[in-house]
C-alpha cells in the first residue's frame, strides 16, 4: 500500500480532489504508466495507427450495438422484420444499423492490417508473445462475434452460413453430430440458434472480448511498443531511466492518432453514407431475402473477412488429402535422413507419421477440412516460436524474405477471392495451391526464417525529424 | 517464502475442501451446459408428415417440411431412371454401404426407393448441410460434367449428386443424400417420418 499523501499548503481544488483520490485509487499513477510516461518509440510509421483504430471501432461497434439491441427482436418469426423496422421506422436507426454493419467489416480491415504490421516487424517476437498470444485470442473472438452477429437478421445469408459453420462442428468424429446439436439447441437452425447466438454476440462474447483488449494492452505496456526497426528502445536510456528514442504516448501520439482517426472516419462514413453495402462485400444481397429454411440460394459465401479461410475448407477434397499424406511422409523420411535427432525421435518421428497418414485416410475429407480452416488460425497462435530469424524486422532480413511475406500476402488475398466465388475446378487447384502455401509458410518457417544473411540492425532506431 | 512450520493437517484439509468445492463447481456447470441441447418443445416437434404426391408430374418435384428439413419427392421419368445405372463407376458409394446416414432396407436397391419411380430424400447436403438444387437437364453446363445425366448440384462446396440422390466421387460430401423413414399410405399418399419398421 502507497503512503497516504496529503496535499501540499495552498493547493488547488483540483489538486486537493486528486489526491484525495489518488490515496484511494491509483489514477495518476496508472495515466502516467498508460498514457504521460508510457514512452513508445519514436520511429513509428502509418503502420501503427491500426491498433488504435482498432480501439476506435470496438468503441464504436459496443455503442451501437446496444442501441441496436433495444429495437432487434431475436425471434425468428421477428427478428428480420425488426432489422427492416429499425432500418425505415426507428428515427435515425437506419444510420446507427448501417454504423454497425459497416464497422464489421472495418474491424478486420484495421485488424488484418494491425496483424500483417506485427507479422512483418517481428512484433511477436520475444519479449512480446503475450501480446501476440492475447491479440490472437481477440481476432477469434472477433470471429465468433462477427459469425454469430451475422446470423442476427435472420436473412438467407444468415441463416445458411449458420447452417454450414454450425454443420462443420458435426464433421468431428464420434461426437460431432451431439455437438453440433448442443450449439443448435435444435435438429435444424432456428429460434433456439438465434436466441443463444443473440446472448453470446451481445454479452458472453464482448465480455471475454474486452478482457482480452485490457490483457493485450496491460502486456504490451509492460514490455513497450516494438517499431519498425525493431529495435529494443529500452535498451538505451537516459539519466532519469527514460528511453532514448522513446517519446511519452501522450501527447505525441495521442495528436498523432486523432490525426489518423480523421482520415479512418471520412472513409468510414463515406462507406456507410455512399455505399452501405459496399457492392454486396459488407452486406451481402441474399440477405436482404428472410430466411427459408427450405432453399438455398444459389451462391452462399461467407462475408468476405473469412473467405480465405473458406477457402482452404472448400480446397481440402479427396485428393487434397492424398497430398497432405504425402507431405507428411515426405517430411517424416527427411527429418530421419536429414534431421538430427537421436535414433529413438527419429523412430517418434516415423510413428507419429504413420499415424497421422492412418489418421488422415480413416476420417472424412471433410473433417480434415474443418481441421485446415481451424489449424489455420490457430498456426497464428504459434508464431512467436516459429520464427528463428536472427533479425525481428523485415527491414533488416534478406531481400528474399520480403518477397515470401509479398507471396504470402498475395496467397492470402488470392485465397480470400476464390472463397467469395462459386467453386471451379481450376478455383479449387489454386486454393489446394495457395492452403499448402499458407501452412509452408509457417510450418517451415523455424528453417526458411534462417537461411540467408541479415543486413546490420542499427544499434539505435532510424529517425529524421520532420 | 516464510520459515514457518508447514502445519499438514491444515493443508490436508485445505486440498479437501478445495476438491469437495472443484466438484461442486463442475456439478453446478451441469445445468447450465444442459441448457443447450434442445428443449422439450423442439423434441415434440419431430411428428411425422402426410403427403399428397398425385399431383407430382414425371421430371417434377416436391418439397414438404419435416423436422424443419426440406424433404424431397422426384417423380423420375423412365429415361432418368435408366441413366443411374450409368453413374455406378463414377460414384463415391453407388450401393449406399456406408452408415453415416443408414440408407432404410427397403430403399437399398438401384433406385433408392420403394417405388422406383418416386425418389424421397431429405434435400440436405451431407457435407454441410446447405440444400442443393436441381439440375435435372442432361447435358453440359456451368460447373458440371459434360456427361451429367441429372441430379443435384450443391450450391456451397460444388458436391454432385444423381438422381437418386447418390454422391460423386471426390466431392466434399461422403455420403449419399439420406433417405428419411417414410412409407405409403395409398398408392398416392406418403407418410414421411414413420415406416412399417418402426
Amino acid at each position: 500500500m502507497a503512503e497516504f499523501k496529503e496535499a501540499p499548503a495552498g493547493a488547488s481544488m483540483g489538486e486537493q480532489l486528486m489526491t484525495w483520490v489518488d490515496n484511494r485509487f491509483p489514477a495518476t499513477k496508472m495515466y502516467k504508466e498508460h498514457m504521460s510516461e508510457y514512452y513508445a518509440p519514436k520511429n513509428f510509421n502509418w503502420w501503427y495507427i491500426f491498433g488504435s483504430l482498432a480501439m476506435l471501432v470496438l468503441v464504436i461497434q459496443i455503442v451501437t450495438g446496444i442501441f441496436l439491441v433495444m429495437h432487434y427482436k431475436p425471434d425468428a418469426a421477428l427478428a428480420f422484420g425488426s432489422v427492416e423496422y429499425i432500418m425505415r421506422d426507428v428515427p435515425w436507426g437506419w444510420l446507427i444499423r448501417y454504423m454497425h454493419s459497416t464497422g464489421a467489416s472495418a474491424f478486420f480491415v484495421v485488424v488484418y492490417l494491425h496483424m500483417f504490421r506485427g507479422l512483418i516487424y517481428g512484433s511477436y517476437r520475444k519479449p512480446r508473445e503475450l501480446v501476440w498470444i492475447f491479440g490472437c485470442g481477440i481476432f477469434l473472438c472477433l470471429m465468433a462475434e462477427a459469425f454469430m452477429g451475422y446470423l442476427l437478421p435472420w436473412g438467407q445469408m444468415s441463416y445458411w452460413g449458420a447452417q454450414v459453420i454450425v454443420n462443420l462442428f458435426a464433421a468431428v468424429p464420434f461426437v460431432g453430430p451431439d455437438l453440433a446439436l448442443l450449439i443448435r439447441g435444435d435438429y435444424v437452425v432456428g429460434d433456439a440458434t438465434l436466441n443463444r447466438f443473440f446472448s453470446f454476440h451481445v454479452i458472453a462474447v464482448p465480455l471475454v472480448l474486452l478482457g482480452l483488449v485490457v490483457a493485450h494492452i496491460i502486456a504490451l505496456h509492460e514490455v513497450g511498443s516494438n517499431n519498425p526497426d525493431g529495435v529494443e528502445i529500452k535498451a538505451k536510456k537516459d539519466a532519469q531511466g527514460r528511453p532514448l528514442d522513446g517519446i511519452p504516448f501522450h501527447p505525441y501520439y495521442t495528436v498523432h492518432d486523432v490525426f489518423g482517426v480523421g482520415l479512418f472516419l471520412m472513409v468510414f462514413t463515406a462507406i456507410i453514407f455512399f455505399a452501405p453495402e459496399l457492392g454486396g462485400y459488407f452486406l451481402e444481397y441474399n440477405n436482404f431475402i428472410p430466411a427459408d429454411p427450405l432453399k438455398t440460394p444459389l451462391h452462399i459465401a461467407p462475408v468476405w473477412y473469412f473467405t480465405p479461410f473458406y477457402s482452404m475448407l472448400r480446397a481440402t477434397t479427396d485428393p487434397m488429402v492424398n497430398v497432405l499424406a504425402g507431405v507428411v511422409g515426405l517430411g517424416a523420411v527427411l527429418t530421419v535422413l536429414k534431421g538430427n535427432f537421436s535414433g529413438k525421435g527419429k523412430i517418434a518421428t516415423l510413428v507419429i507419421a504413420a499415424v497421422a497418414i492412418f489418421l488422415l485416410k480413416t476420417f472424412d475429407a471433410k473433417f480434415w477440412g474443418v481441421v485446415v480452416m481451424g489449424g489455420a488460425v490457430v498456426i497464428l497462435f504459434f508464431l512467436p516460436w516459429l520464427d528463428h530469424s536472427p533479425v525481428k524486422s523485415i527491414r533488416y532480413r534478406p531481400d528474399w524474405h520480403k518477397y515470401m511475406y509479398a507471396v504470402f500476402v498475395v496467397f492470402f488475398l488470392v485465397l480470400g477471392y476464390l472463397g467469395i466465388q462459386p467453386p471451379t475446378d481450376i478455383g479449387t487447384l489454386i486454393a489446394q495451391v495457395g492452403t499448402l502455401f499458407y501452412f509452408g509458410f509457417f510450418l517451415l518457417m523455424p528453417w526458411w526464417s534462417k537461411l540467408g544473411t541479415p543486413k546490420a540492425v542499427p544499434e539505435r532506431v532510424t529517425f529524421h525529424p520532420h | 517464502m516464510s520459515d514457518q512450520q508447514v502445519d499438514q493437517g491444515k493443508r490436508t484439509w485445505l486440498i479437501a475442501t478445495g476438491c469437495a468445492g472443484a466438484v461442486g463447481g463442475v456439478a453446478t456447470a451441469v445445468p447450465f451446459v444442459s441448457t443447450f441441447s434442445p428443449s422439450e418443445r423442439a423434441k415434440a416437434a419431430g411428428a411425422a408428415v402426410e403427403v399428397d404426391i398425385s399431383a407430382v408430374k414425371p421430371g417434377e418435384k416436391l418439397t414438404v417440411e419435416w423436422r424443419g428439413k426440406p424433404v424431397w419427392i422426384v417423380r423420375r421419368t423412365p429415361e432418368q431412371l435408366e441413366a443411374l445405372k450409368k453413374n455406378d463407376p463414377q460414384l463415391a458409394d453407388p450401393a449406399s454401404a456406408r452408415t453415416a446416414y443408414p440408407t432404410p432396407e427397403y430403399a437399398k436397391n438401384p433406385a433408392r426407393s420403394i417405388k422406383p419411380e418416386y425418389l424421397v430424400v431429405v434435400g440436405i447436403c451431407s457435407h454441410l448441410g446447405c440444400s442443393p438444387s436441381d439440375k435435372f437437364q442432361a447435358g453440359a453446363q456451368p460447373s458440371l460434367p459434360d456427361d451429367w445425366t441429372g441430379g443435384f448440384l450443391c450450391p456451397c462446396h460444388g458436391s454432385t449428386f444423381d438422381l437418386a440422390g447418390r454422391v460423386f466421387k471426390n466431392k466434399p460430401a461422403p455420403d449419399n443424400l439420406e433417405v428419411p423413414p417414410h412409407m405409403y399410405l395409398s398408392d398416392t399418399k406418403l407418410l414421411i417420418g414413420e415406416d412399417k419398421a418402426a
